[in-house]
């Protein structure tokens, strides 16, 4: 009943397209938690630049992810005068844009929970930091981001994980990830159900394993929160 | 400008008439998939909160395997397996060729399945809300099982259900896009063949923008009127 052949070839042909979507995943990630860090502090600036900010996230988040990736890869190159920058080496490749566009999105989702987290910070640990001394830029670094990342982190899991899974949109534009695999050997086939099977295997083990490690994270930065362990035993 | 008038007007060079019907379009699938994903998260939240095994575990695996996974995946599981399960019907009553599922029907199934798991927790967590007491003192009052679900639960778990709906329907509403990979002509595809046939991708992605900004704002407003009015017993007079 189950071609076990079929499932271990497909496995294989879809693992091949693995590296893709971690790049993707991680590139965008990365660069989508500087870009929001950037979005927050500017709409906290100065009345510009919130505005500038508002209306980012604002068009990011009402559309879909899909039209974004579209408009950068098909809509750019209308231009000559892009076609004619030095960017387009850049934004002539799939990869590029989906990149680009990934991390744009995520940065609006990411703006608006590290501005939760920046909300949430103390004011009287910012008051200690400046009676201690510190410069603004110490005081953010030491005090304020920090803090503001461990608050903002279980929901910034949540936006990783959907942005692993949003990779699988970049197979639209002709990239071969894990789900450009699938959909090629499944117009091959037309075995959806196997294909989906492995795929989902693959993307299931992804997301388990992230959000295992912001779990692992979480803890590790949360230490007030644990339990204090009784190694004292007896003594105690 | 002129140009830009003509081009999005409803003249007969105009694509004012295919954009607006591609725009009922995206409502007509996104509200589909949302009722149908409503139906899957209330089987979910049921199955969720049963003391039964059975019922707990469906309910687990549907959610984590279908959170876990690309929607895109979802939707092509349903495009080609269920074009298969047809020509396979079709087959088997004499029909010849190619059967392929409708991609309304395809779109409405993935998409509401995948916000039916979403909707699940939503509702789950609405049914945890209601204080135990008012279900006490509905039963205090020797009313039926049905009686009190219709009176006193439904109502209820609408009013605290409701923020978390409007956010999966915001959800719907931009995932519908991903359906255009079926060939179903909403917002998303019918932008797609604007830009081809036109050789204008920026000016028709811009207004597929647009289409959906003016979709999410709308249903933005709309929804927090709705919450104001479930939660008018709550506010209090100035």
């Amino acid at each position: 009943m189950i071609d076990t052949d079929f499932l271990a070839e497909t496995l294989l042909k879809l693992l091949g397209g693995l590296p893709i979507t971690l790049e993707l995943s991680t590139i965008s990630i990365l660069a989508g938690v500087v870009l929001a860090v950037l979005l927050a502090l500017l709409r906290q600036a100065s009345r510009v630049g919130g505005l500038f900010v508002r209306a980012y996230v604002f068009v990011l988040r009402g559309t879909p992810l899909l039209l974004q990736i579209f408009l950068v890869y098909y809509g750019l190159g209308q231009f000559p005068l892009i076609r004619h920058s030095i960017l387009w080496p850049f934004l002539r490749e799939p990869w590029w844009c989906a990149i680009l566009a990934l991390t744009l999105n995520t940065a609006a989702y990411g703006s608006e929970i590290v501005r939760g987290g920046l909300a949430a910070v103390p004011t009287g640990a910012v008051e200690a930091a400046r009676v201690a001394g510190m410069s603004r830029w110490t005081m953010y670094r030491r005090i304020i981001l920090p803090l503001a990342f461990r608050q903002a982190l279980p929901a910034y899991g949540n936006e990783w994980v959907i942005m692993v899974k949003s990779t699988s949109l970049a197979s639209i534009v002709t990239l071969m990830e894990v789900t450009g695999q699938a959909y090629a050997i499944i117009s091959e086939t037309y075995r959806a159900m196997e294909v989906f099977l492995c795929a989902g295997a693959i993307y299931l083990t992804l997301t388990f394993l992230l959000t295992r490690a912001i779990g692992a994270l979480e803890h590790r930065l949360t230490p007030y929160l644990r339990r204090p362990e009784t190694t004292l035993g007896g003594l105690a | 400008m002129a140009s830009s008038l003509e081009l999005f007007g409803f003249g007969p060079q105009g694509w004012g008439h295919q954009l607006l019907l591609a725009g009922l379009m995206t409502l007509a699938v996104s509200a589909s998939a949302f009722f149908f994903g409503i139906a899957c998260g209330t089987l979910g939240a049921w199955g969720k909160s049963s003391h039964a095994l059975l019922p707990r575990l469906a309910a687990d695996v549907y959610t984590t395997v279908v959170r876990g996974v690309p929607d895109l995946l979802v939707i092509y599981l349903f495009y080609f397996g269920g074009s298969t399960a047809v020509s396979a019907i079709a087959h088997a009553f004499g029909a010849e060729g190619f059967w392929g599922l409708n991609g309304f029907l395809v779109g409405m199934l993935a998409v509401g399945l995948v916000s039916g798991a979403y909707e699940t927790e939503v509702l789950r967590g609405a049914y945890l809300a209601i204080p135990r007491g008012e279900i006490e003192a509905a039963k205090a009052a020797g009313m039926g099982r049905w009686l009190m679900l219709h009176r006193i639960i439904a109502p209820r778990l609408l009013r605290f259900a409701l923020p978390g709906m409007g956010n999966v329907w915001q959800q719907v509403l931009k995932e519908s896009a991903l359906v255009s990979v079926t060939g179903l002509v909403e917002i998303m595809r019918q932008t797609q063949i604007g830009a081809g046939s036109t050789r204008q991708p920026f000016a028709f992605y811009i207004v597929g923008f647009l289409l959906y900004l003016v979709l999410t704002t709308l249903s933005g407003f709309l929804l927090h009127a709705a919450e104001r009015h479930s939660a008018r017993s709550e506010r209090r007079p100035a």
